[in-house]
């Protein structure tokens, strides 16, 4: 139930709706789409990695001297969780040795362990909460992939591209293009089911930034349909496919010749840290929201700390386009229990429009996000004051649901988009009569560690795919195009690293880089309390966390947690 | 608190007028009791008392199933089910979180399997035992009737099982209120996985798709396109025609 407050400017929204409706239905842009400049414009003042501290060089590592969103900065200028010298004599005796170790049990990790089995190679998979539990279970929109006729791969590349401000690697916008259609088969080989027409053919929506229509979806549950797909697929092979959970990576090791290792996990029941001996790696660790950049709410599951950056840069990984943070346009802001939450993409590609408090369009519904996120912040700055004010202090704009229906008939809403329409309903909400208020949350991490089309680092034995590695996004990522990245890079990395780790060979395992990294923090002079990775995020209030941090001597039980400034900030306001 | 007065946290701090900002409820966590605000979630009430969760969260938004909870309420005798994410606390709520239901899945061969009803009866054989209780529709946080999947399992209807279950978060509490100790989660994800395999509708447009990647169809353009530099490049983007 929406509260009186906001009856007038709901009933505006029930006003313009006949008018807005004609407009969907011309088949013309409902809102004239912006122009290069115009793109410009609004980016350079209003989305948040324009604010002017939003940025700052970082003082050491493979990156240094380069602008990095602050976070990331002070994320990277941080100490290690572990004493190398302490770890030294277990280094000798691994508690696990594996052929392949994946750290991360999303879905990239999974797609690696299963592409690898086929392979030949056995897996090990370490993750940091339960298996599935990241943020390709929450995907709901849809997956891009140039299935239909009117559509090709290589347009594809051309919208990708455009989307990342042409600054996206080409060769993996080849990659992530080239393969897509065949992701599509081979999920529904094993037994995803796709959304489809009456004769068979896929269905195929339009996403923001898309010269075609070209999403392939699940109703609005993608993330969650693909994602206990694979983790059932990787639990019928438990001979060939170990996971561990519970217990998150926090360092990688090398070797004396300065090929990746394996690396120390940290067992979350226990607090020991653990030695696993690997002849390839992946890190397939996913997004960095519960950083909670910029005070943001989140639509990231609790464990999307960005650890796997933190991890790679120690050991010398380089890293690509960490200036730049996704927000998403459409983060639910009432009720409050759900701030954060995300309202998929789908929403406006089947004809969803953000409306100001007047009822009244502002912007093209389905502009890349970063213009769709910046219009909407300026919607809602003091300049246009256009926002609708919450009681909890948000500020946001509609987001017409209702207009839904009316273009696709009774009932499409209910059956498209359950995951929404019940996320609604508990708040007694039927956004099929009513609107939902919505702001940017952040959402994706655009960057990460860089890549090739073979998933390989700079480091040799270290691969990277899905949302942790940079270079196939460039500073924007466009819809669907993330569950088709960790569906394609997932597979190629568990491809090529197992092809690497029939060969290599592996000297004695080491922890040098992280002593080196420790004195170069010293040498710039860098001081900080923070310990990083970060892990998980604490929601305690912080009157309980200074109590906690009284503790003398001894590092703090899970001191990462309870140290970690980052997320903080925000004192617990984010938590959903 | 019998005898001992707990003072108003800091977290919770008085406003001009000496009133709280946030009111509070009473609840106990785990045996534990604690003031959280009253239009907390149960997960940010137990992170509210300053616990961190480690099991019991993942996505936080209602789609892991990380998060199942059991709760009381106070002079109602009924179990309540929900998930911590998307539950409000109230006043008197007594609850345990359950982040783990212990069960067996069946290891199969995909390939292997036919869609019928001879497949669940060999994996999940304790399917058959439902007594059609209904227990399972009533543990459902997703309010999905549950034992009618299982019952279209037990046909070997397995479009049907897949229909009703397609909403299932897997977070296990029917699992655990089954008086027949059926696993109907897993029921519902071999039901979707062989409805995917065996029963969808085949797609002649990815068919061709996929043969004209084999023969290279597309490798002229993209060889161009990556050819082109920044700004014909972005002509070319900005030229292109929109499919409505
Ligand atoms: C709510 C939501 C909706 C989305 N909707 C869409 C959509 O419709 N279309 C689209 O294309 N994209 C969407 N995305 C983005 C997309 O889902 C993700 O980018 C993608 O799933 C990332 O996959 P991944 O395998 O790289 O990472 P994840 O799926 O996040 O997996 C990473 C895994 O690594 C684990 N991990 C993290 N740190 C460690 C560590 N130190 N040690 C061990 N394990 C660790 C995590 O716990 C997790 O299990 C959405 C994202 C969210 C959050
Ligand atoms: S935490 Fe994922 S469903 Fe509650």
């Amino acid at each position: 139930m929406y509260p009186d407050y906001l009856k007038a400017s709901l009933e505006k929204v029930d006003q313009t709706r006949p008018r807005r409706l004609e407009l969907a239905k011309s088949g013309k842009p409902v809102y004239p789409p912006m122009n290069a400049a115009e793109r410009e414009d609004v980016l350079s003042k209003f989305h948040p990695d324009s604010a002017a501290d939003a940025r700052r060089p970082i003082r050491i590592g493979p990156n240094q001297g380069e602008t990095l969103t602050t976070e990331i900065s002070e994320l990277l200028e941080a100490h290690s969780m572990v004493d190398p010298a302490r770890m030294a004599p277990h280094l000798a005796k691994p508690d696990y040795e594996t052929d392949l170790l994946i750290i991360g049990g999303g879905g990239a990790g999974c797609w690696a362990a299963i592409t690898a089995m086929k392979n030949g190679i056995n897996s090990l998979i370490a993750t940091k909460l339960r298996l599935g539990d990241a943020n390709s279970m929450m995907s709901e929109g849809g997956m891009q992939a140039a299935v239909s006729p009117t559509d090709s791969p290589a347009r594809h590349y051309l919208d990708a591209i455009g989307g990342g401000h042409f600054d996206n690697k080409p060769e993996l916008v080849r990659a992530l293009t080239e393969d897509g259609p065949d992701v599509v088969r081979a999920l529904e080989n094993l037994g995803v089911m796709w959304d489809k027409m009456e004769d068979g053919s896929l269905q195929v929506l339009h996403g923001g930034g898309t010269s075609r229509r070209r999403m392939v979806s699940c109703r609005d549950y993608i993330g969650a349909i693909i994602m206990r797909t694979l983790m059932d697929e990787v639990e019928n092979h438990p001979d060939k496919i170990s996971v561990r959970e519970f217990e998150p990576a926090v360092e990688l090791l090398l070797d004396d010749q300065g090929r990746c290792a394996g690396a120390i996990l940290y067992s979350l029941d226990t607090e020991q840290f653990l030695v696993v001996r690997a002849k390839a790696t992946v890190i397939a660790t996913g997004g960095f929201g519960r950083l909670h950049i910029r005070g943001f709410a989140t639509t990231n599951h609790y464990g999307a700390t960005g650890d796997g950056l933190v991890m790679a840069y120690r050991a010398g990984a380089n890293l690509r386009f960490m200036d730049s943070v996704q927000y998403h346009p459409t983060g639910a802001i009432y009720p409050e229990q759900i701030a954060g939450f995300l309202i998929t993409e789908k929403i406006r590609g089947a004809g969803g429009q953000p409306l100001n408090k007047h009822g009244e369009l502002f912007v093209f519904p389905r502009e890349p996000r970063d213009v769709e996120s910046a219009a909407i912040i300026r919607e809602c700055a003091a300049e246009r004051g256009n926002g609708v004010d919450t009681a909890a202090g948000r500020t946001g704009v509609w987001l017409d649901s209702p207009i839904i229906d009316q273009i696709h008939g009774e009932g499409y809403t209910r059956h498209q988009f359950p995951g929404m329409c019940r996320a609604f309903d508990r708040y007694g909400i039927d956004i099929t009569k009513r609107p939902m208020l919505i702001y940017p949350s952040l959402h994706y991490q655009n960057g990460g560690i860089e890549i090739n089309e073979r998933c390989e680092t700079n480091i040799p034995g270290l691969f990277v795919a899905g949302e942790a590695s940079g270079g196939v996004h460039g500073r924007n990522r466009l819809m669907g195009n993330s569950v088709l990245d960790y569906n394609v890079f997932g597979r190629r990395a568990g491809k090529y690293a197992s092809e690497y780790a029939k060969s290599a060979r592996l000297g004695s395992l080491s922890l040098a880089h992280v002593t080196a990294y420790a004195r170069e923090m010293v040498d710039a002079g860098i001081e900080s309390d923070l310990t990083s990775p970060v892990i998980l995020p604490s929601y305690t209030p912080e009157d309980v966390r200074l109590q906690q941090m009284a503790r003398l001597g001894n590092i703090p039980a899970r001191h990462s947690l309870l140290r970690s400034r980052i997320g903080c900030g925000c004192g617990g306001k984010e938590a959903k | 608190m019998g005898g001992v007065r707990q003072t108003e946290s800091a977290s919770n701090p008085a406003d001009d007028q000496g009133q709280p900002r946030t009111r509070m409820v009473t609840i106990s966590i785990m045996g534990k009791r604690a003031q959280v605000p009253e239009d907390a979630t149960i997960m940010r009430a137990i992170e509210h008392s300053g616990q961190q969760i480690i099991r019991g969260a993942g996505c936080r938004e209602g789609f892991c199933g990380a998060c199942g909870t059991l709760y009381r309420l106070p002079g109602d005798y009924r179990i309540h089910t929900g998930l911590a994410c998307t539950t409000l606390v109230r006043e008197g709520m007594s609850l345990s979180q359950i982040p783990s239901v212990p069960l067996e899945k069946a290891v199969y061969d995909l390939e292997q399997l036919s869609p019928d009803v001879d497949c669940i009866k060999r994996l999940y054989p304790a399917t058959f035992r439902c007594v059609a209780c209904g227990t399972c529709n009533k543990a459902c946080p997703q309010g999905l009737q549950v034992m009618d999947y299982i019952q279209a399992a037990m046909r070997g209807d397995i479009a049907e099982l897949m229909e009703l279950s397609y909403d299932c978060v897997a977070c296990g509490l029917c699992a655990l209120r089954c008086p027949a100790e059926i696993i109907q989660h897993k029921v519902g994800i071999l039901g979707k996985r062989l409805y995917g395999r065996y029963l969808r509708k085949e797609s002649p447009e990815l068919d061709a798709r996929l043969q004209e990647l084999k023969a290279g169809r597309f490798d002229g353009e993209y060889a161009e396109l990556m050819s082109l530099g920044g700004e014909a490049l972005s002509d070319r983007y900005y030229a292109r025609d929109m499919e409505q």
